[in-house]
């Protein structure tokens, strides 16, 4: 079923009783071409892109919960293509790009707001890196804007300019970035998969692999044998522990980070924030709720829970530069695990195994690249070659010393 | 998470720095003909549990010991609590 205003209009009409389910709930069959585990927004993108760019048939996607119930499911919902090197600028560019189409594409409204995202500046030598990044932006056609602190203030009057660590000497904008209703991105892909034929399993768990000659040609699930002749892995936070089922031990540790939504306000947060001295960033949902977070916690965890002294320095880092914010009160919080990577960079590959394929290290910056993540990664597994955007995320770059370090923090997984 | 420190008593998680794998104890050896890949795994590849996990702690705000902490990922229970000086000596190295 096509969603149109003119549906809306026929439907109310009608009393309504013309709505179907937005996707099927099928019993998996015996045998797929391709099965992708994690039904998360990156899995659920790459088998809709499988089949409408690359028309693959026989796909299924399973899900060991519900579906969108992971991390496409308890993030700050922002996009984005603010990078500065090559192995990632071209990739989130293009990601930011099929963003501004995908509703289109999808025939599903994802409240795509490109409200703009604004990163604060507070040295000189802050600025040139920023300068520096805004024209690698332009280099890989993204728009960048330098802005003075009065045009900062005209946008965000509130905003605490002369604050006595971290005062306010100016900002780089990116205005085509923004905010998406995240839990849309998880149902309109998963809508428009399971049209185009997809199998969408949920309650389904992985719990093994099944290899004859070396080679991948199915999985064990919790819903019985499943043969494939390909297997993709789309399950960031967990990559280590399935991926440890063929023994493979991965390039990064599982890290939480915690993220804040406060009571409803009237509209005071044109855009997007970020305070990357301080730990914080922050934008407003169109519900009204203050979204924001800081930092992981810093240590190994699967728990989908911090602890306290983080809440605490994302609190303060805030009330710097909103002190106004200190009158709203929390409504809530809560923790996703993170596939923290030892360079920072997510990876989109094969893996030593044959028919095994293998996304995932996408620390805490995995919903902004959702479409291209999904894009490139169906690339890969129907083509075998990687995507001209994705060429640069290897398993072998920490061998060769072809790191992707936007922070340049070296493999310490926690500091990026 | 309160850690239980071997010598002076719980601390606050805070006061400490987390480097990450106790593995980091055991430095390949150099002059080893597989060195090239055995720094690879040293440096790059986690065991990643979910579940018990033996780790190293620095007690930056503190005392400037380094300790092994087993702490379970999936509850943040902490169960044991070493000098990592004195696991380092049990593994035979000299300090």
């Amino acid at each position: 079923m096509r969603y149109s205003g003119l549906r809306v209009i026929k439907e109310a009409l009608t009393g309504h009783k013309g709505w179907t389910p937005a996707w099927r709930d099928p019993d998996p069959q015996s045998q797929y071409d391709y099965v992708i585990i994690g039904g998360g927004g990156h899995g659920l993108a790459t088998a809709y892109y499988l089949a409408k760019e690359f028309g693959q048939k026989k796909i299924a996607v399973l899900e060991k919960g519900w579906i969108g119930g992971g991390n496409v499911g308890r993030n700050t919902t922002i996009i984005r293509s603010n990078y500065l090197l090559d192995g990632n600028e071209p990739f989130y560019e293009f990601s930011l790009k099929l963003w501004e189409g995908l509703e289109q594409d999808f025939n599903y409204n994802a409240m795509v707001s490109q409200r703009g995202i604004l990163n604060l500046i507070h040295t000189d030598a802050q600025r040139d890196a920023f300068i520096r990044r805004g024209n690698a932006m332009f280099l890989n056609g993204a728009d960048a804007e330098l802005l003075t602190t009065r045009q900062i203030k005209e946008r965000y009057p509130f905003l605490n300019t002369n604050d006595a660590r971290f005062p306010i000497k100016g900002g780089l904008a990116q205005h085509r970035g923004g905010t998406v209703r995240h839990d849309a991105v998880a149902w309109g892909y998963a809508r428009g998969a399971d049209s185009r034929g997809v199998d969408i399993i949920q309650n389904c768990e992985v719990t093994g692999f099944r290899r004859e000659n070396g080679k991948v040609v199915g999985v064990e699930t919790s819903r019985g044998y499943i043969g494939a002749g390909k297997v993709g892995c789309a399950v960031a936070g967990s990559s280590s522990r399935l991926m440890s089922k063929v023994d493979m031990r991965l390039p990064m540790e599982s890290h939480v980070l915690q993220a804040f939504v406060s009571e409803g306000l009237k509209p005071v947060m044109p855009g997007v924030v970020t305070f990357g001295a301080g730990h914080f960033y922050c934008s407003q949902s169109d519900k009204g709720g203050l979204v924001f977070g800081g930092d992981i916690d810093g240590y190994n965890t699967y728990a989908q829970r911090g602890n306290l002294p983080v809440v605490e320095d994302v609190c303060e880092g805030g009330m710097a530069i909103f002190p106004a914010f200190g009158r709203a009160r929390l409504l809530r919080m809560w923790g996703g695990v993170m596939d923290m990577s030892m360079d920072g960079s997510p990876i989109i590959d094969r893996t030593h195994i044959d028919g095994l394929y293998f996304n995932g290290g996408w620390c805490y910056g995995g919903f902004k690249a959702t479409p291209a993540s999904g894009f490139c990664f169906a690339h890969l597994l129907a083509k075998d070659t990687p995507h001209p955007t994705a060429k640069a995320y290897r398993f072998d770059r920490f061998e060769k010393g072809l790191m992707i370090d936007e922070k340049g923090m070296g493999a310490q997984p926690n500091l990026h | 998470m309160i850690i239980n420190h071997p010598l002076l008593g719980p601390r606050d998680a805070s006061e400490f720095t987390y480097l990450g794998d106790a593995s980091l104890i055991d430095r390949p050896d150099w002059q080893s003909e597989t060195a090239a890949q055995d720094f690879y795994e040293y440096q790059y590849l986690r065991d990643n549990p979910a579940g018990l996990h033996q780790e190293l702690w620095f007690h930056e705000s503190g005392d400037r010991s380094w300790l092994v902490v087993t702490r379970n990922t999936l509850t943040h229970e902490i169960t044991d609590v070493q000098l990592a000086r004195d696991v380092a000596r049990a593994r035979g190295r000299s300090k």
